[in-house]
């Protein structure tokens, strides 16, 4: 029995990584007409996107503010303050920011996505759909996770300047440090490519999480269990997949 | 009553009249066996009556139909076209021929009543919006709700639901229109007014309806064939006065709503006194 389970874990695990890979393939065959439905597209990157900001943003303040915190008093040992803005707008860029709101998005945008789609499971919409042949995937899927991917580096772009602000807003505002020097070594230390690594990031952080949330409401059991379930497996799979994905971008980058 | 056997010869005269037909079925699911060999017909501009106890397998028999599932053996035909041959193109081309009517309405509870109703025709058709207007609030009319189009699905009872739900089976008037358990909390009045409905969807555009239910005193008053199904098979076919003069015991509890007789009310269980004992023991 003991030499059965990995096994069984690992058939289990394979097979369910091929029904996401299917479900995914099937998936961007059907945002071509979705890409050709823009009212549709805008509700679901306004319901993904504008409906995650105020979350986004207080956390990228906060957030901002502690590596403000953190990283003056690192750098103040070694008489390096100046560099506060180096550290803090690097850090954002190409880690926190993408990294932050991807696990915020899959804990706000993510679980909605999925108890909304596992809720049309449960009550038949998406089978009168079926009926009606009208293609859930198309109709229902493809647009969200369209929205998803496309409200992710915009959110992102948003948590990395309300940060930086906000490291800004301590080390400068409340330890001192020279504003002119502040903007000055941030300007000249970042480049184009620390800016694209954290938004291609979040690109592929949006797929995967937009991904998640769709396949997991879509599969769900139709019932009240299933649905708590699939919002459950949405957060932990998406928050897993994010971190792992993220070491494995970092290291292609470095 | 008639049987089966002699219901398929009387009707095979009427062949070229089949729009669905199911021969020798069998169905399994969560290890139960559903259908074990059922075997009917749907022909042509008839309301054909599904009856059975709870749990007979009635709307497995609608998922068949619309191909939401698919059977272990045996074969489903609708419009003259074999299921099990058809792709998902051809599967969802049948389905535009066809309107069902969920048990809950299933409606899209993102949309008010208005879009709902117009959802099929927006998807299907490029009509112009004063068209497609004109069409819904035409099947909104004729359901009662012309005035509740604003309204939001959570803002309707069961019954307004049913019926704006029963607006948007019919909206692009389909051939065959499947009911299922159309009766359920409907109050003495919509009851009155579905039934007339259905019959007089069915004598004024023809359209063939399969009505699934187990209220046999409404259908009675519809119905030109009726099944009876129980235990996975047609147990009795005809006309539904056929069927309250059978001579079966058991087609006669199912017409007579009686607890008494060889169907069985409780679901298959222990000993009731040994295990009330077995519990007292523990």
């Amino acid at each position: 029995m003991s030499a059965r389970r990995p096994g069984a874990y690992l058939l289990g695990g394979v097979s369910r990584l091929g029904s996401v890979s299917i479900f995914f393939v099937r998936l961007l065959i059907q945002c071509v007409p979705a890409l050709g439905r823009p009212r549709l597209l805008m509700l679901q990157i306004y319901n993904a996107g504008a409906r995650s900001l105020i979350i986004i943003m207080l956390s990228g303040l906060f957030v901002g503010m502690v590596l403000g915190l953190q990283g003056y008093d690192l750098l103040r040992r070694f008489g390096s303050e100046e560099a506060l803005g180096i550290a803090a707008a690097l850090g954002l860029l190409r880690e926190l920011a993408p990294v932050i709101t991807a696990l915020l998005f899959a804990g706000r945008a993510g679980t909605a996505l999925a108890s909304e789609i596992g809720l049309m499971r449960a009550t038949d919409q998406l089978t009168a759909m079926e009926i009606m042949a009208v293609d859930p995937l198309r109709y229902v899927a493809a647009p969200r996770f369209l929205g998803g991917v496309i409200a992710m580096p915009l959110l992102t772009a948003i948590f990395s300047v309300i940060g930086l602000y906000g490291a800004q807003l301590v080390g400068v505002q409340m330890m001192g440090v020279d504003r002119g020097v502040f903007w000055s070594q941030t300007q000249g230390a970042v480049y184009l490519h620390d800016v694209n690594e954290g938004l291609l990031k979040s690109f592929v952080f949006g797929i995967a999480c937009s991904l998640i949330a769709v396949h997991e409401g879509y599969h769900a059991e139709p019932t009240a269990e299933g649905v708590g379930l699939a919002t459950t497996r949405t957060v932990v799979a998406a928050s897993v997949i994010t971190l792992l994905l993220d070491y494995v971008l970092t290291a292609v980058f470095l | 009553m008639t049987s089966t056997a002699s219901v398929q010869a009387a009707s095979a005269a009427h062949t070229g009249d089949v729009v669905v037909a199911v021969r020798d079925v069998h169905y399994a699911a969560g290890g139960r066996s559903i259908f074990a060999g059922l075997d009917l017909e749907v022909r042509r501009g008839r309301i054909t009556a599904i009856m059975g106890p709870s749990g007979t397998g009635k709307t497995t028999l609608l998922r068949l139909i619309t191909r939401q599932v698919a059977p272990s053996g045996g074969q489903v035909t609708v419009f003259g076209k074999d299921l099990a041959d058809c792709g998902r193109r051809e599967v969802y081309a049948i389905r535009r021929r066809m309107g069902l009517l969920f048990q809950n309405g299933a409606l899209l509870t993102d949309m008010d009543v208005f879009e709902n109703v117009a959802f099929p025709v927006r998807e299907h058709t490029d009509l112009p919006e004063p068209l497609v207007r004109l069409l819904v609030l035409t099947k909104l009319q004729a359901v009662g709700l012309r005035g509740a189009a604003t309204l939001m699905p959570g803002e309707l009872s069961g019954g307004m639901a049913r019926r704006v739900a029963l607006a948007r089976a019919i909206v692009m008037d389909p051939e065959i229109l499947l009911y299922d358990e159309p009766f359920v909390g409907l109050d003495p009045i919509s009851l009155g007014f579905i039934l007339r409905l259905i019959k007089h969807m069915n004598q004024a555009l023809g359209i063939t309806s399969v009505v699934v239910s187990h209220d046999v005193q409404e259908l009675a008053t519809i119905a030109d064939d009726s099944y009876l199904i129980s235990e996975g098979r047609v147990a009795a076919a005809g006309t539904p006065a056929q069927l309250k003069a059978s001579d079966s015991a058991a087609v006669r509890q199912f017409m007579t709503g009686s607890a008494e007789g060889p169907v069985p009310f409780h679901y298959p269980a222990p000993d009731y006194a040994g295990q009330l004992l077995e519990a007292d023991e523990r």
